[in-house]
């Protein structure tokens, strides 16, 4: 028995034996050729061969995944007939080179162009331009690519890494799932994977020399964990593990078009947590009465300079529009400490979780801050708009912050601008000194959102990186609750609601205790939304008041964290 | 002939603009370029547009040379128009 980890990018559990695939052997030599038109003739065959297979793997694709999948073929059948690649190759053809070496020096010099991209999205083109010309290779050389459409008995994938084409083939009926050597989680193969669904693994590195051909093989692709050779005792368990997973899955997705409500009807709001315009979809599509916080460093992230004001206004219009009248709350730019901008260069910290970041560095680069904010402003009549600051620590920094947000909004209404009067303006209660003058704030704001990692962190002084302090990270510490509560209810008396975006609101133990509280909103990871809404529908938010009187009155976390188990799960 | 437009399509000038624009200007017999940043591409080459890298908000340039021109020229902008891939400027 053997475990590899990798990164599962596609949730659910498979058992099956393994299907090594076999690379196809694509070595050529390099040879001088002297007949430039008939080497010319033999490329254009290969490339018509080429196109034949790869129209067959489009139209399979349409069929199977739908158009809008499938449109990454199309691509390919551009890339194919690319006339830039096609005149590259030809006149290393005319310089007496083979077809094959040709090939391969143009596609490699365009495959490192786009691998060196600074820029997730494009460096996975390099896969597709590799398959193309795979494919274009293996017709020169009068090789077959593997045809995963032959397979028909029940397996898991092992290969070094799935090129689209390949994944294209793959027949949900057997192929139970994959594992592969390299890609990530944005890869074309974990987006099919998810599509398909299909439990899959990608870049555990060691597959394909850790497995044998059919070795049986339990995959997880939620902790993207792997037992090659498993004993009979982990075969049951993922077996149950499995049936498990798909009678939840089965049972969650009749949640997706239901009121968050509890069993007395009274109405919550469970909204997702995004970082990318994308993400808003996936809410979506797992039901998410809105978004709760949509996280905008990812604007900043991965490139060389500070997005535009366009730029940014494009990103933040998308969302609402994706979101299609739904609740959207967006938390302005929450950099530094630790989390770096290679163009932004700010001296290093001895604590840069206590130090120079978020909404204090925002209210000292203002130039920076108020091109988001014009940006947000601008998008604002493209939905519902919620916008809130981070790292509150004190009503001075709320009140400028909230200020020079009027000052801005009034700038561009003056330039000819129209931007929504309905923009709520709230913060972040994430430091504790915000969460305990939460009445204070409760008389300006608009809402609150408790945000629990860092108010966790800060509470407990506990840095949640430092393993050797991971155990005070306690989120049912007596300390965070009281907290949580004395923001709800403060808000709560100022007629505001409150919202809790951290990793504690999509948390089954946390849950009950919040609904009992009053918590308006529970904004979480896309994947808990179905989850949170069918574990409240079955709660009574009046019942849990009698409870949560009993739970104030416990010592520790543990003890707390016991209760909710024995009682309210 | 060319014509200016700005990306507004929230991931850029990714694979699926590109393949639009692409397939819609290869029919015709002119040369057909796309200008980013001081560089120009051919536009029939969908390798070449996408090596660009353009990002949202980024100027291009649509500009062709032949006996279609007008209407290859034409036809990138209305793809462009129709598919929300950018605005003209």
């Amino acid at each position: 028995m053997l475990e590899i980890k990798g990164i599962g990018v596609s949730n659910g559990i498979a058992v099956a034996k393994a299907y090594c695939l076999v690379e196809p052997n694509l070595t050529f030599d390099k040879y001088e050729i002297k007949d430039f038109s008939e080497e010319k003739a033999r490329l254009q065959r290969a490339i018509d061969l080429a196109k034949i297979e790869l129209e067959l793997i489009r139209n399979h694709a349409i069929k199977k995944f739908g158009k809008e999948n499938a449109e990454i073929f199309s691509a390919h059948l551009l890339v194919l007939q690319d006339p830039e690649m096609r005149m590259a190759i030809e006149s290393k053809i005319d310089k007496g080179i083979n077809a094959e070496a040709a090939l391969d020096e143009v596609a490699s010099t365009f495959i490192a162009t786009f691998e060196s991209m600074d820029n997730e999205y494009m460096k996975e083109r390099a896969a597709d331009i590799r398959d193309v010309s795979q494919r274009i290779l293996a017709k020169l050389l009068e090789v077959d690519l593997p045809d995963l459409t032959t397979i028909a008995e029940d397996v898991i994938i092992i290969a070094n890494d799935l090129t689209p084409s390949m994944t294209a083939q793959l027949n949900k009926q057997f192929v139970k799932g994959f594992i592969t050597d390299n890609g990530g989680r944005t890869s074309h193969s974990a987006i099919l994977a998810r599509t398909l669904e299909i439990p899959a693994i990608v870049g555990t590195k060691i597959a394909t020399t850790s497995v044998e051909h059919n070795e049986m093989v339990v995959l997880d692709g939620s902790t993207g964990i792997a037992i090659i050779n498993p004993t009979q005792e982990v075969v049951n368990e993922y077996e149950q593990k499995k049936e498990a997973f798909e009678a939840e899955q089965a049972a969650l997705r009749a949640y997706i078009d239901q009121p968050s409500v509890d069993r007395d009807g009274h109405h919550v709001e469970i909204a997702g947590n995004i970082g990318r315009p994308d993400d808003a979809e996936v809410v979506k599509a797992n039901g998410g009465d809105g978004v709760g916080l949509f996280r905008t460093e990812f604007l900043y992230m991965d490139r060389n300079d500070f997005p535009s004001e366009e730029e940014q206004y494009i990103a933040y219009k998308t969302v609402l529009e994706k979101m299609e009248g739904r609740k959207t709350v967006v938390r302005t730019l929450d950099i530094g400490g630790d989390k770096e901008l290679s163009y932004l260069t700010l001296p290093e910290e001895m604590n840069p979780f206590l130090g120079y970041r978020a909404i204090r560095l925002c209210l000292e680069e203002r130039s920076l801050f108020r091109v988001q904010l014009r940006a947000l402003l601008r998008a604002s009549i493209h939905g519902d708009l919620k916008i809130m600051f981070p790292m509150i620590a004190t009503l001075d920094e709320f009140r400028t912050a909230k200020n020079f947000l009027m000052e801005v909004k009034a700038e561009l209404i003056e330039e000819g601008f129209e931007v929504s009067n309905d923009i709520e303006v709230g913060m972040m209660v994430e430091i504790p000194s915000a969460a305990v003058i939460a009445d204070l704030f409760a008389k300006e704001a608009d809402f609150l959102s408790i945000g629990t990692n860092d108010l966790i962190q800060y509470t407990l002084a506990a840095d949640r990186m430092n393993e050797k302090v991971s155990y005070l990270y306690q989120p049912y510490h007596p300390a965070i609750l009281r907290l949580v509560k004395n923001v709800i209810d403060a808000a709560h008396a100022n007629g505001k609601w409150v919202g809790m975006c951290g990793e504690m609101a999509g948390d089954e133990i946390a849950i009950p205790i919040l609904l009992g509280f009053g918590l308006d909103e529970f904004s979480m990871s896309a994947s808990s939304i179905l989850h949170a809404r069918a574990q409240i529908s079955k709660l009574s938010k009046a019942e849990m008041k009698k409870h949560i009187d009993h739970i104030l009155t416990l010592t520790t976390s543990a003890s707390i964290e016991n209760y909710v188990i024995e009682n309210l799960l | 002939m060319e014509k200016q437009y700005k990306i507004t399509s929230s991931e850029g000038l990714h694979a699926r603009p590109c393949t639009l624009l692409v397939s819609a200007v290869t029919p015709f017999s002119s040369d057909v370029q796309l200008t980013y940043d001081g560089r120009s591409v051919n536009l029939k080459s969908i390798m070449g547009v996408m090596a660009l890298g353009i990002p949202a908000d980024g100027i291009i340039t649509i500009s062709a040379n032949g006996s279609d021109e007008e209407a290859a020229v034409e036809k990138a902008g209305a793809v462009i128009l129709e598919e929300g891939i950018g605005v003209e400027v």
